[in-house]
């Protein structure tokens, strides 16, 4: 009876092995975004550990595991927001379509502009709705004229699915919005400048399941013309949204694979452990 | 269920008393930590009282005083010798002959030499200039028998208040029973009133109380403010955001910030030593100037604006930042357009009360010799000034008992300004607070 209980108990997880070999194929035809042997620092704490993956064109991919498994810090990798955190350091390679993002030669103002990102917090600018989508377009000269950005501004709060709620009131102040509203307002903000990926890191985890639900609508629209990569903790939002799974594990990815076959035949026990929900 | 005592823990019913029994002690200290709050604050509130009645009991006087009316003939041959009406002309003209003549006419023409040296001691030296200066402002009334207010000498005004008593034995008072019969007889004319002085804001320093002001001072004191807040502001903000946003936090920035801090701690009078040793005595710069004072205060000045303006920037949150850099701003778009607009009202706080502190600033400029004794307002930063505190610090040292009272009209005049500046600030940070 005893060992009965011991066993329902979380496990451990920092008792497990974990392999050195990722589990699964790590390659895809035509990659937008490739990862070569990249291992991340926090001044001597390894957070990534020599993780190799590709990110093919148009999909979803969502990067799962407990936390503090280096998830959230590779997807910052994508468009150098680690370059923010002055203890910091990568090693290995990314590529996006064949350019290496860390060569000194590669602005890390274009890189952000082709690799867009929504964040945990929903993060409005403290400016009009009309500005926090302009404001993007505008440093990058995307617009030659105010008719222009007009309709950038436009295309961009229809494609977040937000035009329709606040074309009456561009002018007001984008923190009066709702949570989710303002979570889509952040994604528009990500569209307005043109980007061929956008990276997600948790962007429902401040949200309730309605406004939760709007943006993984929203994410589906998407991915007919974006690449997304989706850091989550909701197992079931790995499920709904995305294409292709990554399980990291302690810094490691430990497998990937297409959606439903990680969520349906984890070939991993530690990926089987913790979607089934023994840890984490 | 009660416990069992054994294994150390108390039954319940027995942890309940001692509970209740602790809850009394906690009790007792907390009602003895607010009476002590309360008493603290009645102590402060006390002396506060005791400082605004002391200076308004004194200041408030201090901004009236005696004016004489008399009525002078305004004759065109003796007020304009050149005949051209230019002030020129009319500041040498007769105007000393034409209020003595008034003035005597006005106390039923004294006969004898002492008699007359006494009643022209009534009006205030300065009585000739003002009339001149009426001549200059009016000069359609000339030919005409007009009206003209004169400040009565610092002494009379003394004796009017009643600082200066009758009963003295003459040889023991400043002024002689001559003099009290005279301004007894102008009081019964009723020519005598008593009123809101007019040199206390467009007088100069001077050594008679009657005709001393501040606006000499005031003049020197914004002009000081202004070189320092010119100077202050937007060096310390461009600290505050490099320390705060773009320099790596390293060992040389660490001591940069302790030495900021220490800084701020340095007794106001070494920031003059300072100024004295190395803008005037090595830099060959003139002494006495605004420009110096101001260089020294905002020196003086920095290390709050810096504090405050970091504080500012540090409470801008850092999603903001994030959100700026994922759309791909640099750091520097970053930092204009997204880190200093929301972190702004912080900052003028800061600054606004940085220079609060240095309006009310008297020691540097002691050091660097803006403590002189300058009649003429100053019209530039190069032209030699004092400052309002220096100008109360040196009324304060004059022996004549009317310069007390203008001393203390000046503080109200200072704190007026003070209090001004810091509710300035209070708004301003509540109107632009931002939560988020």
């Amino acid at each position: 009876m005893t060992d009965e209980v011991i066993d329902i108990k979380p496990m451990d997880f920092q008792d497990r092995e974990v392999p050195d070999e990722t589990v699964g194929e790590v390659h895809v035809k035509n990659p937008r975004m490739t990862a070569r042997n990249v291992s991340v620092y926090y001044g001597d704490k390894l957070a990534v550990d020599n993780v190799t993956l590709d990110v093919g064109t148009s999909e979803v991919i969502a990067f799962v595991g407990p936390s503090g498994c280096g998830k959230s810090t590779l997807l910052r990798c994508y468009n150098r927001m680690n370059d923010t955190i002055d203890i910091c350091r990568m090693e290995g390679d990314i590529n996006i379509d064949g350019d290496d993002i860390n060569d000194p030669k590669i602005d890390v103002v274009s890189l952000r502009a082709r690799v867009g990102m929504v964040f945990q917090k929903p993060n409005p600018f403290p400016k009009s709705i009309f500005e926090n989508i302009a404001y993007g377009p505008r440093i990058h000269g995307l617009a030659k004229d105010s008719v222009e950005l007009d309709e950038i501004v436009e295309r961009s709060l229809e494609r977040a699915g937000l035009w329709s709620e606040v074309k009456d009131r561009l002018d007001q102040p984008g923190t009066s919005l709702s949570g989710g509203q303002q979570q889509r307002l952040c994604i528009a903000r990500a569209v307005a400048v043109g980007p061929e990926v956008i990276l997600m890191d948790e962007p429902c985890s401040a949200l309730d399941p309605i406004a939760t639900a709007k943006v993984e609508e929203l994410i589906s629209e998407l991915r007919k013309q974006y690449t997304i990569v989706i850091v989550t903790h909701s197992m079931q939002q790995a499920a709904r949204v995305s294409d292709r799974t990554a399980y990291f594990h302690l810094g490691k990815l430990v497998e990937v694979g297409e959606t439903n076959e990680i969520f349906t035949r984890p070939a991993h026990r530690l990926t089987e452990d913790y979607i089934t929900g023994r840890f984490g | 269920m009660t416990r069992s005592t054994d294994g150390g823990l108390l039954s319940s019913q027995e942890a309940a008393e001692r509970v209740a029994a602790s809850l009394k002690k906690r009790g007792r200290s907390e009602r003895r930590f607010q009476y002590l709050g309360i008493a603290a604050i009645t102590c402060s509130i006390l002396f506060l009282v005791l400082l605004f009645t002391g200076i308004f009991s004194k200041g408030i006087p201090g901004m009236f005083q005696h004016y004489v009316t008399l009525e002078v003939f305004l004759d065109k041959n003796r007020m304009d010798p050149q005949g051209d009406m230019s002030p020129d002309s009319l500041y040498t003209g007769d105007a000393r002959g034409l209020v003595n003549e008034s003035l005597m006419s006005a106390l039923g023409n004294p006969e004898g030499r002492k008699a007359k040296r006494a009643a022209r001691s009534i009006l205030s030296s300065s009585s000739p200039s003002r009339l001149a200066e009426f001549a200059v402002k009016h000069p359609e009334l000339i030919g005409q028998k007009v009206a003209v207010k004169f400040a009565v000498d610092d002494d009379i005004d003394s004796f009017m208040r009643g600082f200066i008593s009758r009963e003295t034995p003459e040889s023991d008072r400043r002024i002689n029973n001559q003099i009290i019969e005279f301004v007894d007889r102008l009081n019964q004319a009723s020519l005598i009133s008593y009123e809101f002085s007019d040199y206390l804001f467009s007088g100069s320093a001077s050594r008679d109380a009657e005709i001393a002001g501040i606006k000499g001072a005031l003049i020197g004191s914004i002009w000081t403010l202004g070189v320092c807040l010119l100077i202050a502001f937007p060096l310390g903000v461009a600290t505050a955001v490099y320390l705060e946003e773009i320099a790596p936090k390293n060992r040389v920035t660490e001591i940069i910030e302790i030495n900021i801090n220490n800084l701020a701690a340095v007794p106001s009078v070494v920031f003059g030593i300072m100024g004295l040793a190395i803008f005037i005595i090595a830099f060959g710069m003139p002494r006495s100037i605004p420009l110096v004072g101001g260089i020294v205060l905002a020196l003086m000045t920095l290390p709050t604006i810096i504090i405050s303006s970091r504080a500012a920037i540090r409470a801008v949150p850092p999603s903001i930042r994030d959100a700026a850099l994922g759309v791909g701003a640099s750091k520097m778009q970053t930092i204009l357009h997204h880190v200093i607009p929301p972190a702004l009202p912080g900052m003028l706080t800061g600054t606004i009360i940085g220079m609060a502190q240095a309006l009310g600033e008297t020691a540097p400029l002691l050091m660097i010799g803006m403590v002189a004794f300058i009649v003429d307002v100053p019209g530039g930063v190069t032209e030699p000034a004092t400052a309002l505190p220096v100008q109360i610090f040196m009324w304060a040292d004059f022996a004549e008992r009317m310069f007390i009272q203008k001393t203390s009209a000046a503080i109200i005049v200072l704190l007026a300004f003070l209090i001004t500046m810091n509710a300035g600030a209070i708004i301003l940070r509540k109107k632009l607070e931002r939560r988020w």
